[in-house]
């Protein structure tokens, strides 16, 4: 009998484990956006100083990391394992960060909805006592991201309306065990929905957020009938980089399906960029809703402006194979409740 | 037998249920959906384009006033189309002219110059060999195999239809 699973696919963490660290780091661009102000560090240079994009993704995801470590007061020793993954091939930024950090390291790929799935298994590991540290983190960059998946990046073509722009940035929180001292400024990871793979057939890759949405109503409604909790209990409900198209799609079929969402709902990737920034349907990649989450979702649980909130990163699991062999794009969303208490 | 019918039968039940349920969805994705500015791209296109060829036809003339024939004059205008977009590039400026102008930048010559200079740039850090020298004609590649299969197809049928009149 699983005494932790609540309904379907729901999580139950009975510890509570709390968040004791967090950091952002943004990109250039998405730093001048209207997040950036809550972002604890802004690339200057998007290269990091370094040869290749993939170094640079690799340093920014290694800074983010160590900074989180260190704005929980712990030692990278103390931390007992990483779960960390990003999007260039064979997650390589996440493999070469942790063979410099020499700890325990279980990677993860779930395309952009790598910080939810990587918070889901931190907070599993320190809820089950198996760690009492763990790291979740994830990251991706713009540049190795268009070689990887689109065009060169001097290549001239014009995008179209629907497309999303890869975000620049990682984020990572630490996880741990709660311990009287902490005092009660201090977010709890309470659920964690783990979400199914939906696919409805879309093979356009300029419509991620329309793919991946199906698979974000899914999670959000499983989530409520798991948990029994009203869309109305959440001060925030964020999905990670649907885009304008896609954020329209699970309000619309929510309030279809009964669920009001309300002006509590928003994504991560209309609300990194402004229009002025012509990105066309927002951001996207796992550092969207990374750098959101551990910027401006922590900040604002920290100072009590938010209690509750529901985050949903949301993947597109699709490859370079997959498309060009024509087959559709396969959603996910994993979903993760946090809370501060009174 | 009989069974294996049933079974294809209903695998193309489930296959049409499939397409169903993808073409509704497709059609409520509509209305979310904003639509690329066709007439002003083409027209954008249009005026960039035909004032890139016409300048350059002005020159072409132009030199062949100063002496130089039809042939070379042509080759010269070319080359310096090429090198203008492939300048362009590297100083990173081509791609922004490209998003205002679209094809009327990306379907004369330049458009192939900025195709094979991109990627050189793009994959230098995998070295000179496998790197550009492999993935300079990565885009320009099919290009080049579309082009010349089209130009045999035309040429067969040069050859072939006068036979028939």
């Amino acid at each position: 009998m699983a005494i932790n699973k609540l309904g379907k696919q729901t999580l139950l963490f009975s510890n509570k484990p709390v968040v004791v660290g967090a950091f952002s780091t943004m990109g250039t661009k998405e730093g001048q956006g209207p997040l950036g102000k809550w972002c604890d560090r802004i690339l200057s240079d998007d290269k990091c100083g370094e040869k290749t994009w993939e170094k640079a993704e690799t340093s920014m995801l290694e800074e983010t990391m160590s900074s989180a470590i260190a704005s929980s007061g712990k030692s990278k020793e103390e931390i007992d394992i990483l779960f960390t993954g990003d999007l260039i091939n064979q997650i390589m930024a996440s493999s070469y960060v942790a063979r410099n950090m020499k700890r325990p390291f279980i990677g993860l790929y779930g395309a952009c909805s790598t910080m939810t799935e990587s918070l889901l298994m931190a907070s599993s590991f320190v809820n089950a006592g198996y760690a009492d540290y763990a790291l979740a983190a994830a990251s991706s960059h713009f540049c190795t991201a268009e070689r990887q998946f689109r065009m060169p990046l001097e290549h001239g073509n014009q995008r179209p309306p629907s497309a999303q722009w890869t975000v620049t940035g990682s984020g990572s929180m630490i996880i741990g065990n709660y311990k009287e001292p902490m005092g009660k400024r201090i977010p709890r990871v309470t659920h964690g929905t783990v979400g199914r793979v939906i696919d409805k057939g879309i093979n356009d890759v300029n419509m991620m957020g329309a793919a991946m949405a199906p698979a974000a109503i899914d999670t959000l409604i499983t989530h409520f009938q798991d948990t029994g909790r009203e869309p109305a209990f959440y001060d925030m409900i964020l999905t990670g980089d649907l885009g304008v198209i896609g954020k329209q799609v699970v309000y619309d079929s929510m309030q279809k399906k009964g669920y009001e969402l309300g002006s509590a709902y928003n994504d991560c990737g209309v609300l990194i960029f402004d229009q002025s920034q012509d990105t066309h349907s927002g951001g996207s990649g796992c550092g969207c809703s990374a750098s959101v989450f551990c910027g401006y979702i922590y900040k604002h649980l920290k100072e009590k402006k938010l209690k509750n909130v529901l985050l949903l990163s949301t993947g597109a699991l699709l490859s370079t194979i997959s498309t060009q062999q024509g087959e559709s794009i396969p959603g996910i969303a994993h979903a993760i409740a946090m809370s501060m208490e009174d | 037998m009989e069974e294996n019918k049933k079974q294809k039968e209903n695998e193309k039940e489930k296959e049409k249920v499939k397409k169903a349920e993808k073409a509704e969805y497709e059609a409520y994705l509509k209305q979310f959906t904003p639509k690329s500015k066709f007439v002003k791209n083409g027209i954008l296109a249009f005026l960039v384009g035909g004032l890139l060829c016409t300048g350059a036809f002005i020159l072409q003339t132009q030199l062949e006033k100063m002496g130089m024939d039809t042939k070379t004059a042509g080759n010269v205008i070319t080359l310096l189309l090429i090198f203008t977009a492939q300048l362009l590039t590297g100083i990173g400026v081509f791609d922004r002219i490209a998003k205002f102008a679209g094809a009327g930048v990306i379907v004369p010559i330049t458009g192939f110059a900025n195709s094979m200079v991109a990627t050189a740039m793009e994959f230098k850090s995998e070295g000179p060999v496998l790197g550009v020298g492999a993935k300079m004609f990565q885009l320009a590649g099919p290009v080049l195999v579309c082009g010349i299969l089209t130009s045999v197809v035309v040429g067969l049928l040069y050859y072939v239809i006068p036979l028939w009149l």
